[in-house]
């Protein structure tokens, strides 16, 4: 009698899932605005390796941050679209007028992922962790201000009082993405000592509990991994209907990018976020309704082309010998301005990102509007003028037609890249084509990414290296760690011996100075002066910042993709799916 | 018969191949690392007899690809014969990167500019695939005859006196190659990168036709001619060199024609994997990289021009390879 069971069987979104928690009396919960939207429905979006923990304090690989983000609820939350700082668990904040004292109201009433319930003691258990030297958190930079680490301190069940050692600009911003941890939990590995082995893949999935709006159920290696709808989420729509709305949000394990693609054809995966212009143009083509695609524009992500400018020790191997000689010519502002005049960074832009990216200049890209400086030139590319400027720094080309230096020396290096960037690697070869109307002799050596790091970061073993960056925040303050002298991320000279150029202890001073100043516009004009700089001296030589390019279903309501990570699913909390059309089981 | 008229053939085939890659500075209309930025994955020309003004054409002619506006995200051309460019013989063409040369190059095909005879289109920094095809063969395909003559020399000579490669049988030679490479500088020039590889194919497969050789000479060892020649005397170097030698010489050819194919293909496999010649200088292998690409591999099928041609000239070893067989048999 199949028409009989099918009429007693119940609609998939009641049977399937578990039901949001009824809103309890005295939650302050947060209510978004926006059309409500309807429950049910699994969201399944792609990972490029696996997760390798669970652990927010100690992850630093991309798929762990990325789950780790559905997982967890942060005191104060930089909206996506909108880069303003929103409030969160924190309901409320207050800034001494000196700009060094927070006063922090947390949500009444509100629970973890469990069902235990929220306070204070957890957010100062929560900063405890993040700041402990021993854990090594890649949070702990950022949560202390030229140095020093911020102070929290309790001053209520639901009240905290956060000092900064000194006024930092941007100072709600510390406290996006900092998880706040549930001491029931994890209060006794931090005793033990053991917290960093805690919440490893093993760890079962009811031993685990967060603030964000999913929680984990269930991890199978190399195939994926699964979040279902924490019930006691702390947001709800105006309905006063608890969300998320959406029963369970899946991330399968997809190795590459072409065969995600694949897999968002054959409607396996419902979100592509971010997607490689290549194959942003291979899904436009033709119809398309079942899905959409959205161009947000150049991203946070710069790729550049430095120069090894570290000190390196005198009487190193014969290869770093070669390496010293020829940091010569790249020490000479001149030669890397050579270098830059002579880049097609359009060639580069239509040829690699077919058309979609912004040529840069320096780091800012037109992406960060509030940040990039307007008014940098943008010198043309001109092979006269670099040759010009070649000239002036006493190189010639001798009457072979080879490019030499005041030495007699041929200039020829070698440009490393990773391989497993396929398109950073062809921007290699494009500047390799570009450099040879110098007659400069480029090599492009592709390494394996891991080698290459190793060599950039600890050996300094190379002579020119094309990466990019991604930057967090659309705020200067994550940036510190590139300008800083002694910034872990200083690529061109991360060893010093020689006393810095004038313009690096610049650039130093200046970032130092904007991260202490609160009021908007000079902060601005600092940071400008920063990108100055950056554009005048070249540390590192700025080609283009990729587009942010997001395909998703046209059956996904509430999208609201932005150009910082997590780019389409940062609001997966209000996501929700217009028909039946995510039920698969 | 009828066999021999296919070993001839894929004989002829095979030299005509390594003529023309030799001769890549005059069989190929362009340079092979010159892009055209604005030309990036253009289909393959089409060569034209007919018009629709004038008729027939006895001189065939091409016309430009434009790229078609609008369509922004795949690089996408129309033929435009409002203008049209007649294919010249033996014109003064692109110089030849490859010897140095900064002046003009006889080549044996080529149309007035702005035209361009991309025969089998271009790759995605708007060079000549057809060009870089030739240009490449010389890498892949020496590669793989130098590693044999290497593989073999070191094979028959070992084989013949000593004759264990045991160990070199079980090295995982792709992992081996891997090691090689990490201990080398950064970066060799191509012509280092080619002796490089040839060399480390070489050496690493030395064993199998040792092994071959060894089994001859051990069986050769015992036939009764050998042992009729050591009892009037002779000595081990004459039977070497008269008896057993002659015996190894039957086996070489088609160990030779087997062994070629193979050690192209790991040229092949290690340019693809970025352990051979490095850009701008085409290999097969390293041509074949884009190919990895979704989006390429649906849209500029020509890019995957050298892995039919591999096919092909793999089958013509082969062909050669089963002849010789046949004939040792015989």
């Amino acid at each position: 009698m199949p028409a009989l069971q099918a009429a007693t069987v119940a609609p998939p979104s009641r049977r399937q899932g578990l039901a949001p928690v009824p809103i309890e009396r005295g939650e302050e919960f947060l209510t978004i605005a926006g059309e409500p939207g309807r429950y049910g429905g699994r969201l399944t979006a792609s990972l490029h390796s696996e997760p390798k923990t669970f652990n927010p304090v100690t992850a630093v690989d991309a798929p762990s941050l990325a789950i780790i983000r559905q997982t967890i609820g942060d005191l104060i939350h930089i909206n996506r679209f909108t880069q303003k700082a929103e409030p969160a668990l924190a309901e409320s904040w207050k800034i001494s007028p000196d700009g060094k004292h927070f006063s922090l109201a947390l949500r009444h009433g509100i629970r973890f992922s469990d069902g235990q319930p929220f306070d204070a003691d957890d957010v100062l258990f929560s900063f405890e962790v993040f700041l402990d030297e021993n854990l090594h958190s890649p949070q702990r930079d950022l949560l202390a201000i030229n140095g020093k680490p911020i102070q929290v301190l309790k001053s209520g069940q639901y009240s905290v009082e956060v000092y900064l050692p000194e006024p930092d600009a941007a100072a709600e911003r510390l406290f996006d993405s900092v998880a706040i941890l549930p001491k029931h939990l994890l209060g006794k590995a931090y005793e033990e000592k053991r917290l960093n082995q805690a919440w490893g893949l093993d760890t079962p999935p009811d031993q685990m509990a967060g603030l964000g709006p999913f929680r984990l159920k269930q991890f199978v290696p190399g195939q994926f991994v699964k979040l279902e709808r924490n019930p006691y989420y702390w947001k709800a729509d105006r309905a006063r209907r608890r969300l998320p709305y959406l029963d369970e949000l899946a991330y399968l394990i997809v190795p590459s990018t072409d065969a995600e693609v694949l897999r968002f054809r054959a409607g396996e995966v419902d979100v592509l976020s971010p997607l490689s212009a290549e194959n942003f143009g291979a899904l436009s083509d033709g119809s398309h309704a079942e899905y959409q695609l959205q161009d947000l524009g150049p991203g946070l992500e710069y790729d550049f082309l430095f120069f090894n400018l570290n000190d390196l020790p005198e009487g190193g191997s014969e290869e770093m010998q070669a390496i010293s000689k020829k940091q010569a010519w790249f020490r000479d502002t001149r030669f890397r301005k050579a270098v830059s005049l002579s880049l097609d960074r359009e060639g580069v832009i239509r040829l690699i990102f077919r058309g979609r990216a912004a040529p840069l200049w320096a780091q800012e890209s037109p992406g960060n509007k509030n940040w990039v400086d307007a008014n940098l030139p943008h010198p043309a590319r001109s092979i006269p003028e670099a040759r010009r400027i070649l000239k002036e720094g006493g190189f010639t080309w001798n009457d072979a037609g080879d490019l030499v230096d005041p030495a007699g020396n041929r200039v020829e290096f070698s440009i490393i890249t990773s391989s497993s960037n396929a398109l950073r690697t062809k921007i290699a070869t494009l500047l390799q084509d570009d450099l040879k109307q110098l007659v400069m002799d480029v090599h492009v050596v592709p390494l394996e990414f891991r080698s290459l790091m190793d060599r950039v970061f600890q050996t300094y073993d190379y002579e020119a290296c094309v990466l990019g960056l991604v930057t967090g925040d659309a705020d200067p303050n994550p940036e510190m760690n590139v300008w800083l002298l002694d910034g872990g991320t200083h690529l061109w000279r991360l060893r010093h011996l020689r006393p810095p150029e004038p313009w690096e202890a610049e650039l130093d001073r200046l970032m130092r100075q904007q991260l202490v100043t609160r009021r908007v516009p000079e902060r601005k004009k600092l940071y400008d002066r920063v990108q100055e700089l950056v554009a005048e001296n070249l540390p590192l030589i700025c080609i283009a910042s990729p587009d942010v390019l997001v395909a998703a279903k046209s059956t996904l309501a509430n999208l609201q993709p932005g150009v910082i990570p997590d780019y389409a699913l940062w609001n997966a909390d209000s996501i929700y799916f217009r028909s039946d059309a995510g039920k698969q089981p | 018969m009828k066999r021999a008229y296919g070993f001839w053939a894929a004989l002829a085939m095979l030299a005509g191949i390594h003529v023309v890659t030799l001769a890549a500075g005059f069989f190929a209309p362009y340079d092979f690392a010159t892009q055209d930025r604005e030309a990036p994955f253009v289909p393959p020309v089409h060569i034209h007899f007919l018009d629709a003004a004038r008729g027939f054409h006895s001189r065939p002619f091409v016309c430009r690809w434009v790229p078609v506006l609008g369509v922004a995200d795949r690089f996408s051309y129309t033929e435009d014969c409002t203008q049209t460019f007649p294919i010249k013989l033996l014109v003064e063409g692109a110089p030849d990167s490859a010897s140095g040369a900064r002046k003009g190059n006889l080549r044996l095909l080529g149309v007035d500019a702005p035209g361009r005879l991309w025969l089998l289109g271009t790759d995605e920094f708007g060079r000549d695939v057809f060009s870089r095809l030739i240009y490449g063969g010389r890498i892949s395909l020496f590669a793989g005859l130098l590693a044999t003559l290497v593989s073999l020399a070191l094979g028959w000579g070992l084989g013949s006196l000593a004759g264990s490669g045991e160990l070199f049988l079980a090295l995982p030679w792709l992992y081996l190659l891997f090691a090689v490479r990490a201990f080398l500088p950064l970066h060799v020039g191509a012509g280092q990168a080619f002796l490089l590889l040839t060399g480390v194919i070489g050496l690493v497969g030395w064993a199998r036709p040792a092994r071959l050789v060894r089994g001859i000479v051990l069986s050769a060892k015992e036939r009764t001619y050998v042992l009729a020649a050591r009892g009037f005397g002779a000595s081990d170097a004459y039977i070497l060199r008269r008896h057993i030698w002659r015996e190894t010489r039957v086996v070489m050819p088609t160990q030779a024609a087997l062994l070629i194919p193979a050690y192209i293909q790991a040229e092949v496999v290690m340019s693809f994997l970025g352990l051979g010649v490095g850009e701008p200088v085409p290999s097969w292998g390293n041509m074949l990289v884009s190919l990895q690409n979704l989006t390429t591999l649906a849209y500029a099928w020509w890019t995957a021009a050298p892995a039919l041609v591999l096919a092909g000239v793999c089958l013509l070893y082969h062909q050669v390879g089963a002849h010789l067989q046949g004939q040792g048999k015989a």
